[in-house]
């Protein structure tokens, strides 16, 4: 078992927004989380990267206990998130941006697998000067996950990378993620996009105000009745 | 006239050099923690205080210069670890009172270590005054220009060509993703205030010759280099020398021509135009972004 959650609580002041979830991803696994805006499954993935603090329950990364990490180890450790809203360095060019996904591996080959995500996506190597800020939505989108690529993730947290992109985007930025997945990294994605997700998820997770409640495999949700007419507006 | 004229501005550029490595302090510290150090005059009288009084009692100069850099720049961290990191989630003001009671507190303690009279440093390189033009010249004056002008240059390397530079840069446009590329924040904060006491220390050691040194040699120094950085876009490095370029020649000019009762008077006469006017500065972010 790659990640194991146990019972993790976590609260935004009085907002109990988490409330003793548990979820596993085993090693090469895709694993959607999907539910409503404001269910929780941001917070989840904060409290998953240490940048905000668990009230109680257990992390496990790797057999290792991570609940009280702090952010930067994580990262070294291998959990890598794309947060929501790409996040980048915007005045920063994009290249500086992916340099500064492999900010914790410190002498390893930057440079090589800087030339290998430029193979990978052209269109970085062209904007590669530019700053990050200036480019449209899905090129952003492509520079964050660029980004966490970099750091060489053991476990990749997505946090809805569809959002707010246009649908062919949306499939481009799903194809990445299904090659990620066919190269072996293990993923963890976080999506109001439900039928996209569970699509390409090996498993599901349906989470409700602060609840995991529903768990299965990524084609048994898609077919499940209550996530049909809850998500899929069927 | 025109050799009056220059005389103001050697004078002008010369101070501006150092208000420049003031303001420049306290854009990298409210980069990377969006606090207003105004604790940024004491660590140039640090400097000042601990180069003249080491060579006094026989140290080498380069050594004292040193020693009051590192001894400064453990000051820094120490105010970021003690005062400011406690009060992380307290509000601007907060923070801002926080460090002009850190201010204090130093000056205090610089009363109590050196005492209250005025310390002398002798210039660098002699005191022959070099002619120019009709005007005068300190030599030491060359070296506070020069000395300024090799941090300004090596501190716009750091930032532009390093990781670690990028890194802290990076933690000023967006905290939450640098935490999620793995870099320490609270350690950037504390570089912050490391990098910023060292070019006050230097630039308080370089100038000390020329303003003698004493407890209080920092207050103006740290407002004037206040009025820099805002001048310039607070935050905004290269904003910051030229703001402190600015201040320093328009104080001259104004000390020169109207009467230097109004040297003092110039710094906040520009410092409230700028915040009347043009809260961003010359160079400030106006929020174009796109997001």
């Amino acid at each position: 078992m790659l990640l194991e959650i146990d019972g993790l609580n976590s609260h935004y002041g009085r907002i109990h927004a988490l409330k003793s979830a548990s979820l596993t991803v085993r090693e090469g696994e895709l694993v959607a989380l999907v539910g409503a805006n404001g269910a929780g499954k941001t917070t989840l993935l904060r409290t998953l990267s240490g940048v905000h603090p668990a009230s109680s329950g257990m992390i496990r990364f790797d057999g290792c206990d991570i609940t009280r990490m702090r952010a930067s180890r994580r990262v070294a450790e291998g959990v890598v998130q794309v947060p929501e809203g790409r996040q980048l360095f915007g005045p920063q060019s994009v290249e500086d941006n992916l340099r500064l996904g492999a900010f914790r591996r410190g002498s390893g080959r930057p440079a090589e697998d800087l030339e290998r995500l430029y193979a990978l996506f052209p269109m970085l190597k062209v904007k590669r000067d530019q700053p990050a800020g200036t480019l449209s939505g899905g090129q952003q989108q492509i520079v964050a996950l660029a980004r966490a690529l970099m750091a060489k993730p053991r476990l990749l947290l997505l946090d809805e990378p569809s959002m707010g992109l246009a649908p062919l985007l949306v499939a481009e930025i799903f194809d990445a993620v299904q090659r990620l997945k066919r190269e072996g990294t293990t993923i963890l994605l976080v999506e109001q996009n439900a039928h996209a997700a569970l699509a390409i998820a090996d498993r599901g997770y349906v989470i409700e105000t602060g609840e995991i409640v529903l768990s299965d495999s990524g084609a048994a949700l898609l077919s499940n009745e209550r996530v049909r007419q809850a998500y899929l507006g069927l | 006239m025109f050799a009056e004229l220059l005389q103001y501005m050697l004078s002008g550029l010369t101070i501006g050099a150092i208000y420049a490595l003031a303001g420049l302090g306290f854009s990298i510290i409210y980069n990377a923690s969006h606090v207003i150090n105004f604790a940024q005059g004491e660590f140039i009288m640090i400097g000042g205080m601990a180069s003249a009084t080491l060579t006094a009692s026989g140290v080498p100069l380069p050594l004292a210069i040193l020693i009051g850099c590192g001894g400064a720049m453990l000051v820094g961290v120490l105010v970021a670890k003690f005062a400011v990191e406690r009060a992380r989630n307290a509000s601007t003001v907060t923070l801002i009172i926080i460090t002009i009671g850190a201010s204090i507190f130093l000056r205090g303690v610089a009363e109590l270590v050196w005492g209250k009279d005025f310390k002398r440093l002798d210039a660098f390189s002699g005191e022959t005054p070099i002619q120019l033009m009709g005007a005068s010249m300190q030599p030491q004056s060359l070296w506070v220009v020069g000395c300024a002008a090799v941090l300004i240059v090596a501190i716009g390397l750091f930032f532009n060509r390093t990781l670690t530079g990028k890194a802290m840069l990076a933690t000023s446009h967006n905290r939450l993703a640098a935490q999620l590329v793995g870099i320490d924040v609270k350690r950037v904060v504390l570089a912050s205030f490391a990098l910023s006491a060292a070019l006050g220390a230097i630039g308080g050691a370089v100038v000390a010759p020329i303003t003698f040194s004493y407890t209080e040699m920092g207050i103006m120094l740290g407002l004037k280099g206040f009025t820099a950085a805002v001048l310039g876009g607070l935050g905004h490095g290269p904003g910051a020398v030229a703001g402190g370029l600015i201040v320093g020649v328009a104080e001259a000019l104004g000390a020169g021509y109207l009467s230097s009762a109004y040297k003092d008077a110039v710094a906040f006469v520009i410092i409230l135009a700028v915040l009347l006017f043009m809260p961003n500065g010359l160079f400030g972010k106006r929020g174009t972004e796109r997001v």
